[in-house]
């Protein structure tokens, strides 16, 4: 089981939070104006990494507020995200 | 032990070196990429194959899932796709002239609420309509099949109902796996294992070959099929796909004399189990909801899997855990495969089976192979393109993929 550091409440298990996906995936500025290659790279395509991810997590049993973190895929090890911006 | 030295009894495969040059090249040496080597082979004339496994034949999915064979699925894209695997099923020790430990035990989908209980059948109905065997159980009928299952209406998710297709069952995963294989290799395919693809031969939009820990191998033709790790090979050309790699765990109890004789899952409070013909517990539940690519899950899964397995089946309180095992799986938005060519000519994929592949291996070798003889999507692959992630035409099979992610 993962131990996750929350940002506000400090280092949780992993079952006291909902998983986000992948972060800093912005939601489009004009999305009338995407075509549907870039509508479906929107909604469908993530990176998939074996090593590091900026990944969301929301802290669902707790303070219920979103963070980001970066995790390695393979090593499972988890470190603040210094881009967050949740 | 040198890791390449891969001698074995000849009643195999040969430990094959590989050549500078095929026809096509198949990267992953698991279910799906030996039977798409051999359906290349005996049905489409096309020996001059090499499978490329990173690892060992067959250590990765196909080493550990939990065997489960059905074609009870919603859509009509899924029906035919997963129906022509079960067809093939009942064929294949025939095909492949070894014993598969195949057997049609009946695969068994438990409802614990209205709402399930009217997917279920909305499901059921979907299937006969397409020619696909379904029953509905009522509690009494289930206990009728299945003693051990727990009808009490009591329970916090009390079982409702169930549907039913006895042509489901479960198959020996390493037979299979050994059956492919050696029928591949029979028919002339090189099976070339410790080979890891580090990069491929591009030029002008089209694939000639691949960079190997063991060398160059060209090759106009080239074949993905390496489930978890898919990403990781199209990452080095360029190619995103809409997959997320996770662990999907299972586990075994210690042997036991034989209490169940049928397959029973459970989406709702999510178990699932079968009874291994040595006598071991067969269970899985959900995959961890995060990617990750070590071959071990969270440990919250196991327990909250446990205590719906007790609960379903008072008599598991007495069993105890043998071992647990992880597998990488790639799952796609609509939890269906994805299937045909890519923007690189000469470049197939077969990916994105996520949880459930293993039932599908002889239809997915099957129209794979096609794909790749022709260069054009065999009919039952079609629906399953990349494309349809921007035409929209997705196949939503979450309900009946019976693992929640």
């Amino acid at each position: 089981m993962l131990l996750i550091d929350c940002p506000w409440c400090g280092p949780r298990a992993e079952v006291e939070f909902r998983y986000g996906g992948q972060a800093h995936i912005a939601y489009p500025e004009d999305p009338a104006a995407l075509t549907d290659q870039e509508w479906a790279d929107f909604l469908f395509m993530r990176d998939n990494p074996k090593g590091e991810f900026h990944e969301r997590w929301f802290h669902t049993a707790g303070c219920r507020r979103w963070f980001d973190v970066v995790r390695d895929t393979a090593t499972y090890v988890l470190r603040p995200d210094p881009e967050h911006d949740a | 032990m040198d890791p390449t030295d891969t001698a074995r009894p000849d009643r195999y495969w040969r430990a094959a070196e590989p050549k500078p040059s095929y026809e096509a090249v198949v990267v992953g040496g698991g279910g799906h990429g030996l039977a798409t080597a051999y359906e290349l082979a005996a049905r489409h004339g096309i020996t001059d194959v090499a499978v490329l496994e990173k690892g060992w034949l067959a250590g990765g999915n196909m080493a550990r899932n939990t065997t489960i064979i059905r074609s009870n699925y919603l859509w009509d894209e899924s029906a035919a796709i997963y129906e022509h695997a079960l067809k093939l099923w009942e064929g294949l020790e025939e095909e492949l002239g070894t014993e598969l430990q195949f057997s049609q035990r009946g695969v068994m989908n438990l409802s614990h609420d209205v709402g399930d209980v009217r997917a279920s059948k909305r499901r059921l109905h979907a299937n006969r309509l397409n020619g696909i065997d379904a029953e509905w159980l009522e509690p009494d009928d289930i206990v009728e099949i299945c003693p051990i299952v727990n009808i009490s209406p009591d329970l916090r998710y009390p079982v409702l109902g169930a549907t039913f297709q006895r042509r489901g069952g479960t198959a020996r995963h390493d037979k299979v796996a050994w059956g492919y294989a050696t029928g591949a290799d029979r028919l002339g395919v090189d099976i070339v294992e410790h080979c890891e693809v580090t990069g491929f031969d591009l030029d002008g939009g089209r694939v000639h070959g691949v960079e190997t820990t063991r060398g160059t191998i060209h090759a106009e033709k080239v074949a993905l099929v390496a489930a978890g790790h898919t990403s990781a090979l199209t990452d080095m050309v360029g190619l995103r796909l809409p997959l997320q790699s996770h662990p999907l765990q299972a586990l075994v109890s210690v042997l036991l004399e034989p209490v169940i004789d049928t397959v029973v899952m459970s989406n709702k409070v999510h178990v699932y189990v079968s009874q291994a013909d040595k006598g071991e517990l067969v269970m899985g539940a959900g995959i961890d909801p995060y990617i990750g690519y070590g071959q071990r899950g969270s440990f919250h899964v196991i327990e909250h899997q446990m205590a719906a397995a007790v609960e379903l089946f008072p008599i598991f309180a007495h069993a105890k855990l043998l071992r647990t095992w992880g597998g990488i799986v790639d799952v796609s938005p609509d939890a269906s495969p994805i299937l045909g060519l890519t923007p690189i000519d000469g470049l197939f994929l077969n990916c994105g089976w996520g949880t459930g592949g293993f039932k599908a291996t002889p239809a997915s070798g099957a129209v794979f192979a096609a794909t790749i003889a022709r260069d054009e999507p065999h009919p039952l692959a079609r629906p399953y393109a990349l494309e349809r992630f921007t035409t929209g035409a997705l196949i939503d099979e979450h309900g009946a993929a019976a693992v929640a992610h």
